[in-house]
């Protein structure tokens, strides 16, 4: 079985294999959407696209904020800013497993060495007001990846299913290279002329986000933000489907989402700073769920997001 | 008779639904077969992280025929009334019986079901087994609409006979049953045939799944020991996680690995935890030195290097978490040797409910609480109150944020290593306690009585904010909170009033709760408390308070649940309810279980007749005279031996009764009442209560008096049954 496929030497020979997989099985290899989101569920390739009968198939490397995870780039595992790489593929094929595992040789996961378990977990994201059931997957003990099918993502069921794969990119890697603090980590190949590890490139922003996340950022203004968005995304819904310029119909429901987007990330910043209490807390996860909610009702509304007519 | 065998496989299932889920399939499947008119001789059924199997032995070929009789429309009914009875039945005119009654004739169908194959009956039972199963969460995956608890795959339905094995055809949303199945995912991949149960078993074993989960946790719990054995250590029991383990696992192969020296300093309990709840690890103690020391996983594999890769991944793992739990314990540490200051003060920002404050002003109440609790329970007030302001202290450490279940355990390691004393140290770690019906009751006087100030500010806390327990909902465990108290009480044979007890905490609870209002004014109207702030008294000058009555009804409700289940019957608790003195249910008890025993005697239901007699022909003189016979029994009006002789048993019980009372000894007052059950006998026998001569009736009426009084002192008896 093991077919000797060569060690991974760095980070990015990781992601590399990993698009250089999903790219053979089929997927589109999207870039990252260029907001700051919590985790690779955000971008609309996942939230939006998992909406409505059209087949979909994706794999993308999405950088995703923690504030809160902050460690000033001390911690080996915790850092507010890293890399989840995101599959979804709707409907769900029958073979994901294997698919998923396969991926996982890919980068070096020999299964007749290593003990790989599906272990029960149910995902809920509050925020999109969406679930699923699937498992962590676990390699020798440790949780390399989530893998989910989702059952309702803004209130919408899913039909049809789509299945969802997400890797935590640096513990994988750091699991694979066998390193023990992610500063340490060979970003490009180490025997490269100019070799980088993980820390060359963020143990600086560590530092200065953790610095910015905790106690720089303007709370007034952050708030001030919140509701700038939460209005901003429920006037562009607002708007009448036909458009008098172009003439056609178009319903700004993208756009309506990036300001969900917003309001979501500038939540997890107040959070950060210390300023919402427990009770407020519900409160503006719900603000943010009717927002995203709303963004779903308006995609079922456009070409993307309708049921294919049935045969169709 | 042919065997029936039956698998159906997924993608893995939740281990903690598997036990539940086999037992499920074989409730259903045989139910629906048996129903269906067919028989079998045994079933058994299996689960493995992959798969559900039923097997089931004996099973008839076919169902039973079934004849049935209908009753139609008469005769001479309308056509088109006879015509719907002919369509519906499927039979002819001539095949219908024709039978005579008061309205003339009325036609009878007799329906033949002929007996089916069993086949059919099983695709339709085993369809509507997986349309309907109870999996506690399932799920559509792909473009079905089908519910499994994840992916079903495939679907083995055999039939097997002496002439061979059958497949039970049968489609379930694009889903062909067949008489294939696949082994172990890494270790034997791939489809094969099998021909029945037993085939299947042994090929299963072959591909690497040990179908029985029994089997499978005692092959694990046999190699944990042995590896523990060989390097002189012991696995410390936990049924909770083997049987996890055991539905995470179709090819377990324990491995053994030790815990890095650094972290051995942390209490066991950290790192049983941890391995456990993060990883899935039994905990290897070492007799010698007493500490936990090594661990054992249980991988899902029969690795190519005898498990050297995955022990060091999982030794990796390992030490990362434990790193985290060192860096917290250390840290803990040093906030709790610096009296624990900062974690009070964080404990203000923590809301307990938003109609009560936060965890500081719900600490605040204990101690004040567990003060006056102290002297009851023969503990120092000080000291209680001092417990109880730590006790919940470490609810803020990252410890027991990290792992809530150490909650209690922690605040006893900090105050200890705050060199608190040990009664404070006792009351952290047990103040909680008894969480369940089998929990162990603390008895440090100094736990005991932070446990009940901890329980009953829960009461009256939500009592005050009126979220009482409904139905079923009880989100805050308010039953487990009254258990608690009855246990604790009951256990420590501790004697308190609780309605006096409970008035204190339950008027600071009223205040915490207009504070709270008071704050929240801005954002919520609407009045939360109804009646808070308006006090009124009984002319006896007694507080009224409904909302303490009916807090001790509901402690009155758990008791008598508590009771019935000690075997005491729900009477006997009614009539030692009726009682004066009723909230102190150390008193309600031992009066409880004295009637209780006094009743299982002979002279127990006897006395119950006498009694009831009595009182029977007292309650009708007295509601036909208009008056109350309830003085001046004199036996100078007597006029029988029995008579005299029931004046001086009377006297004697009473002299007996009344300072057995007084000592509260129960089974003594008891005693005493039993004897009068002759006297009342002989009494009834031989006199007519209802004499012609008024004076002899008045005075027999008054002596009847006496017995009813007599005895209410004891219970009240009129409650009892029978």
């Amino acid at each position: 079985m093991s077919d000797a496929i060569k060690a991974p030497r760095s980070f990015q020979e990781i992601i590399l294999r990993l698009q250089n997989y999903w790219a053979a099985q089929g997927c589109a290899v999207l870039q990252p959407y260029d907001m700051e989101v919590g985790a690779g569920t955000f971008h609309p390739a996942t939230t939006l696209r998992s909406l409505g009968s059209k087949p979909w198939a994706a794999a993308y490397v999405q950088p995703s904020r923690r504030p809160t995870d902050g460690r000033y780039g001390e911690n080996p595992n915790r850092l507010q800013h890293y890399y989840q790489h995101q599959v979804i593929i709707k409907p769900s094929p029958a073979n994901l497993q294997e698919l998923y595992l396969g991926s996982l040789r890919e980068i070096g996961i020999d299964a007749s060495l290593h003990d790989i378990r599906f272990v029960e977990d149910d995902w809920e994201s509050p925020t999109l007001g969406a679930w699923g059931l699937g498992w962590e997957v676990w390699c020798d003990g440790m949780e390399v990846s989530q893998f989910t099918y989702f059952q309702q993502v803004g209130g919408h069921d899913c039909k049809p299913v789509s299945g969802e794969l997400t890797y935590g990119l640096e513990r994988l890697a750091m699991y694979v290279l066998g390193i023990d603090h992610v500063m340490d980590m060979p970003f490009n190949d180490p025997d490269a002329p100019i070799a980088l590890s993980y820390g060359d490139i963020f143990r600086q922003t560590e530092e200065e986000y953790s610095r910015h996340n905790f106690d720089g950022a303007t709370t007034e203004m952050l708030f001030q933000h919140f509701k700038d968005a939460e209005a901003e995304c429920e006037r562009l819904l607002a708007f009448e489907p036909d458009d008098p310029k172009s003439g056609k119909r178009i319903i700004m429901a993208h756009p309506a989402y990036d300001q969900t987007i917003k309001a979501s990330h500038l939540f997890n910043l107040l959070d950060a700073r210390g300023v919402i209490s427990v009770t407020e807390r519900q409160a503006y996860i719900g603000r943010v769920r009717a927002l995203a909610k709303k963004c779903a009702d308006a995609f079922r509304q456009t070409e993307a997001g309708a049921d294919a007519p049935v045969g169709g | 008779m042919p065997d029936l065998l039956i698998e159906l496989f997924s993608e893995e299932i939740p281990a903690r639904m598997q036990a539940r889920a086999r037992e499920d399939l074989k409730t259903m499947v045989t139910n629906g077969l048996v129903e269906a008119g067919l028989t079998y001789a045994s079933s058994g059924a299996f689960s493995t992280p992959r798969r559900l199997t039923l097997t089931i032995e004996g099973l008839s070929a076919q169902s039973r025929p079934v004849r049935e009789e209908r009753k139609g429309p008469s005769a001479t009914a309308p056509d088109a009334a006879i015509q719907g009875f002919l369509r519906s039945t499927g039979l002819t005119l001539d095949q219908l019986e024709r039978r005579a009654d008061k309205k003339g004739e009325t036609l009878y169908a007799a329906i033949e079901k002929p007996g089916r194959a069993a086949a059919e009956i099983i695709a339709e039972v085993l369809e509507a087994t997986i349309r309907n199963f109870p999996w506690p969460k399932s799920m559509r995956w792909g473009s079905g609409t089908l519910k499994w608890v994840r992916p079903l795959h495939s679907i083995l339905c055999l039939l097997t006979d002496e002439a061979g094995s059958t497949v039970v055809p049968m489609t379930v949303e694009g889903i062909t049953t067949t008489n294939t199945t696949e082994g172990h995912r890494f270790l034997s991949p791939g489809r094969f045939t099998v021909t029945g149960f037993d085939d299947y078993a042994t090929r299963l074993k072959r591909a690497h799944v040990v179908l029985d989960s029994a089997e499978r946790e005692a092959a694990i719990w046999q190699g944990a020991q042995n590896l523990a054995f060989a390097a002189g250590m012991e696995v410390v029991e936990d049924k909770g996680l083997l049987t996890e383990v055991v539905g995470l696992v179709e090819w377990p192969v324990p491995l053994m690995g030790r815990i890095a020296e650094d972290f051995l300093h942390l209490p066991p309990e950290v790192l049983q935890t941890s391995m456990k709840e993060h990883q899935k690890f039994f905990s290897v103690k070492n007799p010698k030195t007493g500490r936990i020391e090594g661990f054992i996983t249980v991988a899902n594999t029969q690795p190519a290097d005898q498990g050297a890769t995955i022990l060091k991944g999982n030794q990796k793992v390992l030490t990362a978490r434990l790193s985290d739990a060192r860096f917290f314990y250390e840290n803990n540490l040093r906030v709790a040797k610096a009296g624990m200051g900062e974690w009070l003060e964080g404990l203000k920002a923590v809301t307990f409910h938003n109609k009560l404050g936060s965890q500081a002003d719900r600490i605040a109440r204990i101690a004040a609480l567990a003060r006056e609790i102290a002297p009851l329970v023969g503990a120092d007030a000080l000291l209680a109150e001092q417990a109880a302001n730590l006790a919940k202290a470490d609810l803020r450490s990252s410890m027991v944020g990290e792992f809530p279940e150490l909650q209690g355990l922690m605040g006893m390691y900090y105050a200890r290593a705050a060199n608190l004393p040990d009664a404070v140290a006792l009351a952290a770690r047990d103040h909680y306690s008894p969480l369940g019906p089998s929990d162990a009751v603390p008895t440090d006087p100094v736990s005991v009585a932070v446990a009940l100030a901890d329980k009953i500010d829960t009461l009256t806390g939500f009592w005050a904010i009126d979220e009482k327990p409904t139905g079923s909902k009880d989100p805050f465990a308010l039953r487990r909170a009254a258990l608690g108290v009855i246990r604790l009480v009951l256990g420590n044979g501790v004697r308190v009033a609780l309605w006096e007890k409970c008035l204190p905490a339950l008027d600071r609870a009223y205040d915490a709760a207009r504070k709270s209002k008071d704050a929240a004014s801005t954002t919520q109207g609407g009045a939360f408390l109804g009646s808070v702030g308006v006090t009124t008294s009984t002319p006896q000058g007694k507080r009224i308070e409904p909302r303490l009555d009916d807090l001790l009804s509901f402690f009155h409700d758990r008791l008598k649940v508590f009771l019935k289940d000690q075997g005491i019957r729900h009477d006997v608790i009614d009539a030692c309810l009726a009682m004066p003195g009723n909230d102190d249910l150390t008193l309600l008890v031992k009066r409880a279980e004295a009637l209780a025993a006094f009743l299982k005697t002979e002279d127990g239901p006897n006395l119950m007749q006498g009694y009831k007699r009595a009182n029977t022909i007292l309650t009708q003189a007295e509601q036909k005279d208009g008056v109350e016979y309830s003085f001046g029994a004199d036996p100078k009006f007597a006029e029988t031996d029995e008579e005299r002789a029931l004046f001086t048993a009377l006297d004697q019980a009473e002299a007996a009764i009344t300072p057995a009372m007084g000592a509260e000894d129960f089974p003594a007052a008891m005693a005493a009442m039993a004897k009068l059950r002759a006297p009342i006998d002989a009494f009834f026998t031989a006199v007519q209560v209802n004499s012609d001569n008024q004076i002899t009736r008045r005075n027999r009426l008054n002596l009847l008096h006496r017995i009813r009084a007599i005895c209410s002192d004891v219970a009240d008896l009129t409650k009892i049954e029978g």
